[in-house]
């Protein structure tokens, strides 16, 4: 690797390993000293690298000079430690009597412990998902900005308050007991669930950055399994469903950079390597007796990865979206459980429980209707996927309704 | 540990008889303090919901206005409780105040639909 | 908008239905709730498998039930949303009980104030 890669490959790496260690080290209330400890360990590295070409062990190298940048920070800042600010966890005494700890451990901990204070139910879920990809995944904020087809200042308001609250509401950077941590898992697997979303469904037409997103989220979740508290059935099962989504990632766009349609898609180009890890995670999320809408979801998706269409793959499709609803209504799952009962039951019958559904506003439905009305009524096909075209707000949507109108 | 619901039956013609706003209070007092109770154990899932007096009942294509009528005691409402086992379960419903009304709990283990 | 039960009757509990005819029942079943759930109008439900229920009566007096005197039994109940009982009864139509000679299904509705029973 380059220096010109090396550099922005360890700020992703590193730069949330340093800023979560120092983070726990100074409490939360000092979560910017931390981050700017950090941005500035690589500051220095850019420079001093550039002059005197890499370190043997960059990683070390990066590790030690953040530990030195936080004992001068508590060194220069005594005074005000002591007479401002009693209340920060540490003192430069405690420093050198207590290392900061930058062992694998220390640092996988500090890791998951950051993760259960960002994603604290205090803060609002876009700010969690924000401060996550800042703090946990060392994302830039015009990147965050860019995910979020949204500007800097934006963001930057948006984690300041974010940080505010985590201050006013003293969250610690710990653990959570063992009768909080399901409902707090409840959270972080939200979190994560919508950050790899975002990264697979954003329009951001940025293709790098959104798989990063998505890769991100997955490494999140992988400490939560390697975690023996944390590797939870639901746990294991979102995992899942992120291996299942991922494994289409060069099959989903074609060469202009557009979406490719799931029945379009080239199945030799799906990586069979994540089917099978999808698999192995969909079984292990199975112990337990709690199903959960990511054992569900991942169950819809496992049937995806199967391209033939066979009875045996809708009807269980059909019964995963019957469930999934009982639990967590959404007008998409609506709509793609009326999708699988007319590859069960017929279009006919499909039809009738789409007018059911009544959801005018949305171009997917009409986008269904027309769809269903394929070869059994060509004129009534048209007329909705002419409505979808009109509902319709993005080019690419429109694009995909057009080539199904041309189709009839 | 398995879910149970428990069904009140009650015969309605007789209870709408009598109860005054203070045997009603005392009534609602009995189960809040019952239900609480449940809850304390951490065996309650649901308090349930209360079924209004009147209703339908639908038999192929006839509906005939109900609450259901073949028997004399229809159905009030209904909780979820958790329990080890059908005794358990028994035992929690034996402490039901629907008894003094002379109804009954009609105790069925769940399962997924 | 008002919620409902939806309350399953099965005219003898005592009949004991194949495996397969319990099966594709319980697909029909799914299908039903399904199609309810993609309204957005389905609450909550359960099952109630016959075996083993018991009815504690006056004075705590236990009995094998449901059946006792008469062999009517519940066989689930689920709980809707309608904005009127006509639509509540357009669901209860839909039941794959009501297949069964002298089943019925029972529309009440749930009692608004946050009242005990």
């Amino acid at each position: 690797m380059s220096e010109q890669q090396l550099i922005p490959h360890l700020f992703r790496t590193e730069f949330s390993k340093i800023t979560s260690v120092l983070c726990k080290f100074f409490g939360i209330e000092h979560i910017e000293i931390a981050e700017d400890i950090a941005s500035d360990t690589f500051l220095s590295a850019v420079e001093t690298w550039s002059y005197k070409g890499l370190p043997q062990n960059p990683t070390a190298w990066l590790y030690t000079v953040a530990k030195n940048k936080a004992r001068n920070y508590l060194h220069h800042n005594n005074i005000f430690i002591q007479k401002i600010a009693p209340e920060i966890k540490h003192t430069s005494t405690d420093v050198e009597e207590n290392e900061i700890d930058l062992s694998e451990k220390n640092i996988t901990d500090s890791q998951l412990q950051m993760l259960f204070a960002l994603c604290h139910p205090v803060i609002p879920v876009e700010a969690q998902i924000g401060l996550s990809l800042r703090i946990l995944c060392g994302f830039g904020i015009d990147e965050i900005a860019n995910a979020f087809l949204t500007n800097k200042e934006t963001i930057n308001k948006r984690l300041f308050r974010a940080k505010e609250k985590l201050r006013t509401e003293k969250v610690e950077i710990e653990f959570p007991t063992s009768t909080e941590i399901n409902r707090r898992l409840e959270t972080v697997l939200t979190t994560l669930y919508l950050l790899f979303n975002e990264g697979y469904f954003s329009e951001s037409s940025d293709n790098v950055l959104r798989e990063d997103l998505c890769l991100e989220a997955m490494r999140l979740n992988y400490l939560l399994i390697e975690n023996e508290q944390t590797n939870l059935p639901e746990v294991n099962a979102l995992f899942a469903l992120m291996c299942f989504h991922a494994s289409r990632f060069a099959a989903r766009k074609n060469e202009n950079g557009e979406i490719v349609l799931y029945e379009d898609q080239d199945e030799n180009l799906w990586n069979k390597e994540l089917i099978e890890r999808g698999a192995y995670y969909l079984n292990q999320s199975s112990h337990g007796n709690k199903i959960s809408k990511y054992h569900l979801e991942a169950g819809i998706a496992y049937w995806h990865t199967i391209k033939a269409d066979t009875k045996e793959k809708w009807e269980n499709i059909l019964k995963l979206y019957n469930h999934l609803l009982q639990i967590q209504y959404s007008p998409i799952a609506a709509l793609n459980r009326t999708f699988a009962l007319s590859k069960v039951h017929g279009q006919q019958t499909a039809i009738k429980e789409a007018e059911k559904l009544q959801l005018i506003n949305n171009h997917y439905y009409y986008s269904l209707l027309g769809e269903l009305y394929k070869e059994i009524d060509n004129n009534k096909a048209k007329e909705n996927f002419q409505t979808a075209y009109t509902l319709a707000k993005t080019q690419t949507d429109k694009q995909t309704i057009k080539k199904k109108m041309d189709e009839l | 540990m398995k879910e149970f619901l428990f069904l009140y039956r009650t015969d309605y013609d007789q209870m709408q008889q009598q109860a005054t706003p203070e045997q009603m209070q005392a009534s609602l007092q009995r189960w809040m303090d019952w239900l609480g109770s449940i809850a304390a154990q951490n065996r309650l899932i649901d308090k349930g919901r209360r079924l209004e007096n009147s209703g339908r009942v639908v038999k192929k294509d006839l509906v005939t206005n109900g609450p259901y009528a073949e028997i004399k005691e229809s159905i009030g409402g209904y909780s979820f409780v958790k329990a080890e086992s059908y005794d358990d379960a028994v035992e929690i419903a034996k402490g039901c105040p629907i008894h003094s009304a002379g109804g009954s709990v009609e105790v069925r283990e769940m399962n997924l639909m | 908008m008002d919620e409902y039960a939806l309350i399953m009757r099965h005219e003898d509990g005592t009949k004991i239905a194949s495996p397969e005819q319990m099966q594709i029942w319980m697909k029909q079943t799914m299908d039903w709730i399904g199609s309810i759930a993609a309204q957005n109008k389905f609450v909550s439900g359960t099952g109630l498998p016959f075996a083993d229920a018991k009815v504690v009566g006056h004075n705590n007096v236990v009995t094998n039930g449901p059946f006792g005197d008469i062999k009517e039994t519940i066989g689930g109940i689920i709980t809707v949303r309608a904005d009127s009982i006509e639509e509540a009864i357009e669901f209860a139509k839909g039941s794959p009980v009501l297949q069964g000679e002298g089943n019925t299904v029972e529309v009440r509705r749930i009692a608004k104030r946050d009242e005990m029973h």
